[in-house]
């Protein structure tokens, strides 16, 4: 194998890297695709976005079930078998990441298991998983290896009880008191999971509020949902220790008024943010260029400093979303297949928090309109207003459309609610078609839905919502 | 150390090109301002100068390639230690990692003004980078087909419900550019009634035909005709030739109607303005430049005389002759062709008894002149010899109603038969 040059090598399995090797193989390229794990999915898969969600999946049925009293049903209170929880969440997986196996196979991908690291601009070490070394040249490369947890600077003990995303994702056990540190989306989501299951949760965030950098009335109709879900929320707080204590951990708060005092903890999990996996590759042998965060500087066809080699998802740079990793595998791909039109153009990169409520957004935020000197008008539908919502007996959520007064362009959206993230895609589409607000007004969308609620709000930016009276 | 050679602003409004020719080749040597291409813009040829003393290294297009402005077209090789300027000022060499800034001061001094203008206006982005900052209201499809087709859509308007682009305007578009001409309607296949052969329209063609046809789509045209007498002119012209020719031109009858025209739009303002459909507003311009239309070898061209109601008939003639020498040698620069307001049309050399110009849009108004002849004119109750010429109007009907555009007419057929009618 060392003998030959390969046309193409992506390095990493993720959602980038699978989807740029289907692409790729799609093509008529000979693609060899290098990951560690037994089969294609990467963090996401394993380790992320599909184990996060199939835990949620059984989070939402517990709260439906303890909810559904007051509707007439009553259920007793629901027992947890963690174990059959685990292998439930282990199976999806499994499920998932094997499918993405057969279409490998399907496609002839050459597949290995392996770690890499680059000696030059046009070969690879490669480590295989039987530790046997060899030296692999090709012709373009594409860098898919993702980001991992981030650790808190200053803490650095080593405990079975501190945990980060990946870990949470393996527990055995259901802690009692759990602290979570960082209240962003990741943070939130396993918030949700663990309160669900039992946990009396906490939660420390450095900044003024939760997610920081979305729009505040999100946030605010998130937390007014969710008032009594957390046992303390501590904002403007900062960790300042954590020691090991027993079965437990000790963690040392101080507040934005200097006050520090201590709590105790069954498990703490660091949820503070995501760094990208470059530090291992051997990007100094390459001409490759990194930020001061060691993301990968890519132009707008994902080709990176040096020309041959290709960076995609999150070790290319923020949002870490797989979706984007997806959508930039495919530019990268055409790029390297001498397609003159690719480019990375997107305009929007839809964003779901996947808590009880979703939180959904794309396009520009109320901040960046500001910032950009646009006059916009926001347009608010409440789903109190939504046959489909009370009917479910959801009495939160709202759908809000940002939009252009001058030409009526949508430009950008958040939905919170039951099933946001499942709504935003209509958005993601009218934006990325500048759609203007009539056109969505104009569109019959099917009653009763959820998704209704976005014809609803786009007819307010006319004044003729039917189900909202607007005062003239 | 490698110095990117980029295409400078060369221009107000010029933001393409096409390299007519190569100077140089891969491995010279060139020195500071030697000419590194030809580039063919918006009807003027020009040479793009090199930035630097050094050895070229790569480059990046070849002729018949279109090019933006700010486009990288080479990559010289300056030596290490050795200061860029020619001057010598090695001061200079610390402020080496500010590359885009220095080159910009050592240009000539023409250049310089065109620089000042790069500083202050929004860089020209390429293709690639103008996704980012703007947003493009059209849907992924139809960016990707402008890519596709090399056209920038943040250059265009689009025709749908809040300004979105279509797939349709973006073919339209690039039918109009010729980058990638689409023939409405399909050709025959001309060769199967006999040989044919085929050959790249030049740059001028393309404008030309792009710029003819817009006009014809958008501008309601009316032409009305008259005839003038010209004996006296004619008499006048031939009395004063010497004294002209002694100032440096040649008085003609192109060089008097342009002094006439030139106080007939000072009359009529409405032929001195332009149209802007969008904010529903006349233009009225307060300057007087007359663009004349000149046939040379490679097209037609129409160099513009400024200011032409501060200038004698002495300096118009002058102006005149100089600027039809430069058009048909291809010295003519952009600027010289920019920014008229009317433009005379004079095939009377030629022949002819009228034809109907088409207006240069967004200019509202041409001057067709044919040739002149002798008639028999009644003058009285007797038959005289006379020299007649026939003079042809072309307006925009949008803001130039019909008895405006006779009256304008009339007035300079007035004026060229009688001059105390300027009285008037």
């Amino acid at each position: 194998m060392s003998e030959k040059t390969h046309d193409l090598i992506i390095i990493g399995a993720g959602p980038g890297g699978y989807r740029a090797a289907f692409m790729a193989a799609d093509l008529g390229l000979n693609v060899t695709l290098i990951d560690p794990e037994l089969n294609p999915g990467g963090v996401c898969l394993y380790r992320g976005c599909i184990p996060t969600k199939a835990l949620l999946h059984l989070a939402k049925i517990k709260t439906d079930a303890e909810h559904a009293g007051d509707l007439g049903i009553k259920f007793s209170a629901p027992q947890i078998d963690i174990e059959k929880v685990i292998d439930w969440k282990n199976k999806v997986v499994k499920q998932l990441t094997g499918g993405l196996g057969q279409l490998i196979k399907a496609r002839k991908i050459n597949y290995i298991r392996g770690r890499v690291k680059f000696v030059s601009s046009n070969t690879l070490e490669l480590v295989s998983e039987k530790d046997n070394k060899e030296e692999i040249t090709f012709e373009k490369a594409i860098i898919a290896t993702g980001a991992k947890p981030a650790t808190l600077p200053g803490i650095d003990i080593e405990s079975e009880h501190l945990l980060n995303s990946e870990k949470a994702l393996d527990l055995k056990e259901i802690p009692k008191k759990m602290l979570i540190i960082g209240a962003g989306y990741i943070g939130l989501e396993m918030a949700t999971i663990y309160q669900a299951l039992g946990s009396e949760v906490s939660v420390v965030e450095l900044t003024k509020d939760f997610m920081p950098g979305m729009d505040t009335d999100l946030v605010a109709e998130y937390k007014k949902a969710n008032k009594d879900f957390f046992k303390d929320v501590l904002l403007e707080t900062r960790v300042e220790e954590i020691k090991e204590q027993g079965k437990q951990l000790e963690v040392s708060f101080k507040d934005k008024d200097d006050k520090s005092f201590k709590k105790k903890y069954d498990k703490v999990l660091v949820a503070v943010g995501q760094k990208p996996n470059s530090g291992n590759l051997g990007l100094e042998n390459t001409n490759i260029e990194q930020d001061e965060k060691g993301f990968i500087k890519v132009n707008k066809k994902q080709q990176t400093n040096n020309e041959n080699i290709f960076a995609i998802g999150d070790i290319a740079g923020q949002p870490l979303l797989a979706h984007k990793a997806s959508y930039e595998g495919v530019v990268a791909v055409e790029a390297i297949t001498g397609k003159k039109a690719a480019l990375n153009d997107a305009k929007v990169i839809p964003a779901v928090v996947y808590t009880e409520p979703e939180i959904a957004t794309c396009g520009l935020s109320e901040k960046e309109a500001k910032e950009k000197n646009i006059d916009y008008k926001i347009v608010k539908f409440p789903w109190v207003a939504s046959g489909r919502a009370v009917a479910m007996n959801e009495k939160n959520g709202f759908t809000k459309l940002l939009i252009d007064k001058e030409n009526e362009r949508v430009l950008g959206a958040g939905i919170v609610g039951r099933n946001a993230g499942d709504m935003i895609s209509e958005l993601a589409l009218a934006i990325e078609m500048a759609a203007t607000a009539e056109d969505i007004a104009r569109t019959i969308h099917p009653h009763p839905t959820l998704a209704e609620t976005i014809m609803e709000s786009a007819e307010m930016f006319y004044g003729h919502a039917a189900h909202v009276f607007t005062k003239k | 150390m490698k110095k990117e050679i980029k295409i400078p602003d060369i221009a107000e409004n010029v933001e393409k090109g096409l390299i007519a020719g190569v100077l140089v080749s891969k491995g010279d040597k060139v020195s500071k301002d030697q000419p590194l291409v030809e580039i063919e813009t918006d009807k003027a040829t020009t040479d793009i100068p090199s930035d630097y003393d050094g050895v070229i290294d790569e480059i990046k297009v070849s002729e018949g390639d279109e090019v933006s402005v700010h486009q990288v077209i080479m990559i010289i090789e300056v030596k290490e230690g050795e200061s860029e300027d020619t001057e010598g000022d090695k001061e200079k060499e610390t402020e080496d990692d500010k590359p885009e800034d220095k080159p910009k001061e050592k240009k000539t001094d023409q250049k310089s003004v065109d620089e000042d203008k790069e500083e202050t206006k929004k860089q020209t982005k390429s293709v690639s980078e103008q996704a980012e900052s703007e947003d493009i209201p059209a849907a992924p499809s139809v960016r990707r087909l402008a890519r596709e087709l090399d056209i920038d859509l943040s250059k265009m308007d689009g025709s749908g419900p809040g300004g979105r682009i279509t797939k349709e305007d973006v073919e339209n578009y690039s039918g109009e550019t010729g980058s990638e001409t689409k023939q409405k309607t399909k050709l025959p296949d001309f060769s199967k009634w006999g040989p044919v052969s085929r050959e790249d329209m030049n740059n001028i063609r393309k404008v030309t035909a792009r710029s003819l046809s817009e006009a014809w789509q958008t501008v309601p045209h009316v032409t009305q005709f008259d005839e003038a007498d010209i004996t006296k002119l004619e008499e006048f012209r031939k009395k004063n030739q010497d004294k002209i020719e002694k100032a440096g031109g040649k008085l003609t009858v192109t060089s008097l109607v342009l002094k006439i025209v030139g106080l007939a739009l000072q009359k009529f303002p409405q032929f001195n303005a332009s149209v802007d459909m969008d904010n529903q507003q006349i233009i009225y311009k307060h300057y007087f430049n007359v663009g004349i239309a000149v046939d040379t070898e490679q097209g037609l061209l129409v160099p513009v005389v400024r200011d032409v109601n501060k200038k004698s008939l002495a300096d118009l003639s002058a102006e005149l002759s100089d600027l039809a020498k430069k058009a048909r040698s291809k010295e003519l620069s952009l600027d010289q062709m920019q920014g008229g307001n009317f433009t005379i049309s004079n095939l009377g050399g030629i022949g002819g008894t009228g034809f109907t110009p088409i207006v240069y849009s967004p200019q509202v108004a041409i001057l067709g002149v044919s040739r002149s002849k002798y008639q028999q004119v009644l003058v009285g109750d007797e038959f005289e010899k006379r020299m007649v010429i026939p003079l042809s109007l072309s307006y925009d009907h949008r803001i130039i109603d019909g008895a405006d555009g006779a009256r304008f007419l009339r007035w300079i057929c007035d004026v060229i038969e009688d001059p105390y009618a300027i009285l008037f």
